[in-house]
């Protein structure tokens, strides 16, 4: 065996400009392949994060009538006495925030300009509106007694044109269907660099919020948060304190996400397969070159007595050894370049999918589990790739390949 | 004692609708420590009876004997075996693997047949002063001059101590003097060893050196001076 790797070794270096190409073919594919999958995870993980963190929660309890679709402010489709249930819902294990929130679609109007709007009542001093407070680029924060504050989005501001400091025209729905308008001062301007999400959402006191809806203390939604997400099935039984209230997970308000997830994930694999079969072609083609360069060769080896499967053996390891270096060249470069987009991101812009929370920055990340894959997808892939022509070489009848020209 | 028994051998090759005869009715036996030249003028079936002899072709009909063993039943693998274990190739060519030292050449063999290392080195250094090519034993063909690289393949042919050696156009491609240095040791070793020398050849010099010269003509057995004393 070891001569045989011997003679692979030394057959590759007779046309080391081929070899070097054709394993760094390989060694492109698995960069590639770990850079798309880095890029993958650190998008799919960070829109699942950010759709958590941001818009669903990982669980929330609603009233049963409640249909997210409508934002229903009636009150037979609300949570009554949100806090008292809050409160309860915040001593469980595991949770890390509970709180009332309540949803109403309105319009922003600021001079000729105007904008629909989901207005959103917050605690502003719960952990789960973190991310609005560490948001903030201008002006302040809300505060729970603030009575004519909205906080917006940077999308929303530069639409309509405004600064902190600006009065903004706000109509929204009310509980009893009619439409209430208040004219409110932008107290802060946040950015999620969540395009989608920052360009509709505006914030309110909880209060203020269910003072203008007439809701009263009433919530659409009881916003939980739990120390990691893999718990949320196991806390979410837990938390079914009514009859008349419905528990959702992430999972169950996240439908459109899951779904993109899928989808994407099945694009991904086609690249995925796009990309191992040009790594293969290159291998297949380097070494059928290889065969008939070395046909004679061949009938050398098979006229000393070599049998077909140590021919056989011999090209696979050659192409064994193209895998090895090519798989090494891959991890190196692959790596390297994670790490550099794992620092640094890729700005992506505004990706332009509706109720899916994609940062505008996309970070790589590398799971060991994706690396240990595509890094043996890689390397058995490529010694496939040297099954036909191996397979070849050892089928060549000695007496034909002893004529071959040299 | 019979090394080699050829019954009627005839090979025929298709090419398309054409058929071409090389053999057309071939019987030769060949004893043990014979040093045998086939002659003939080219086409006439020399290199395509050693390769039936040398187990790396199949005559299309008729019988080949080696060692008491019908190798016309034998699979592929069978006679690689056979090949490995009892026929030793010196080509035209030199056919020296090229990536290979002169002494890992001369290895080869050796290692396909299983002997320990030492062995193998033993009989590598014993081989290689044979051919008087112990000062070239770390050379790779390319650096190596014709004479020397078919000195080589002689040594590997011989290397597992083969019981027959099959030599097409040894010297053809080499100048008078290394021809006839070839020739020289492959008499050497066929007085020495005893081991069996059949070679294919039109050169009238390399023909002297033969102790029994089997002409071919048109794939038959025209001519056969049975073995010189």
């Amino acid at each position: 065996m070891l001569q045989i790797l011997k003679m692979a070794y030394r057959d590759l270096g007779r046309n080391r400009r081929r070899s070097f190409f054709s394993a760094l073919a390989v060694g492109g594919g698995l960069a590639l392949l770990i850079l798309l999958a880095s890029v993958v995870e650190g998008e799919m993980g960070g829109a699942l994060e950010n759709a958590i963190r941001l818009q669903s929660g990982h669980i929330q309890i609603r009233a049963a009538s409640y249909d997210e679709n409508k934002t229903s402010l009636k009150w037979e489709d609300l949570v009554p006495n949100p806090e008292e249930i809050s409160t309860r819902i915040a001593a469980v294990d595991q949770v890390k925030a509970a709180t009332p929130r309540l949803y109403a679609t309105g319009f922003l109007s600021s001079g000729t300009q105007s904008a629909g709007a989901k207005i959103t009542g917050i605690d502003p001093l719960s952990p789960a509106s973190d991310p609005y407070r560490e948001g903030v680029i201008s002006g302040q924060y809300l505060s729970p007694e603030d009575r004519d504050a909205v906080l917006i989005g940077r999308p929303m501001a530069e639409k309509l044109n405004l600064k902190v400091g600006d009065n903004v025209g706000l109509s929204l729905n009310t509980a009893d269907g009619n439409v209430q308008e208040q004219i409110l001062t932008v107290k802060g301007i946040y950015t999620t660099n969540t395009y989608g999400f920052d360009s509709a959402t505006v914030f309110l006191p909880l209060a203020k919020a269910q003072a203008l809806t007439r809701t009263e203390n009433h919530a659409s939604t009881i916003f939980v948060l739990l120390d990691e997400t893999s718990m949320t099935d196991t806390v979410a039984p837990a938390l079914s304190v009514s009859s008349s209230l419905q528990v959702k997970t992430w999972k169950d308000l996240n439908t459109l996400f899951v779904e993109w997830e899928d989808l994407a994930q099945s694009y991904i694999g086609f690249l995925y397969l796009i990309i191992l079969a040009i790594s293969v072609s290159v291998i297949i083609n380097t070494l059928i070159m290889s065969v008939y360069e070395r046909t004679r060769e061949i009938g050398i080896l098979s006229a000393i007595g070599m049998r077909g499967g140590r021919i056989l053996a011999l090209f696979l390891a050659e192409s064994s050894l193209l895998a090895i270096g090519g798989v090494i060249m891959g991890l190196i470069i692959g790596v390297l370049g994670t790490m550099y987009f794992n620092v640094n991101g890729f700005y992506v812009g505004n990706m332009g999918l509706s109720g899916i929370a994609i940062t505008d920055t996309v970070y790589a990340k590398l799971t060991m589990e994706n690396l240990i894959n595509l890094t043996i997808m890689t390397f058995v892939a490529t010694i496939l790739a040297g099954l036909y022509p191996a397979i070849m070489a050892s089928r060549m009848p000695p007496v034909e390949a002893l004529r071959a020209e040299k | 004692m019979e090394v080699v028994n050829i019954e009627n051998v005839t090979r025929v090759y298709r090419v398309g609708k054409v058929e071409t005869q090389a053999l057309r009715g071939v019987n030769l036996t060949i004893a043990s420590g014979e040093f045998t030249a086939l002659v003939g003028p080219s086409g006439s079936g020399k290199t395509t009876l050693l390769q039936m002899i040398g187990c790396l072709d199949q005559p299309t009909s008729g019988l080949v004997v080696i060692n008491g063993r019908d190798v016309t039943k034998l699979n592929r693998n069978q006679r690689a075996d056979m090949r490995r274990g009892t026929i030793g190739f010196i080509f035209q060519f030199f056919a020296l693997i090229p990536t290979l030292t002169a002494s890992e050449n001369v290895e080869m063999p050796l290692l396909l047949n299983g002997h320990s290392p030492s062995a193998r080195h033993a009989r590598v250094l014993e081989l290689l002063k044979a051919v008087d090519l112990t000062d070239r034993a770390n050379n790779r063909p390319d650096q190596l001059s014709g004479g020397e690289q078919q000195r080589v393949a002689v040594a590997r042919a011989l290397a597992p101590k083969p019981t027959l050696v099959l030599a097409d156009e040894p010297t053809a491609n080499l100048d008078t003097e290394n021809g006839k240095q070839v020739m020289e040791i492959m008499e050497r070793l066929n007085k020495e060893t005893g081991t069996t020398f059949i070679f294919a050849t039109h050169d009238p010099r390399v023909i002297q050196y033969a102790k029994r010269v089997v002409t071919l003509q048109d794939g038959l057995v025209v001519k056969d001076t049975g073995e010189k004393a």
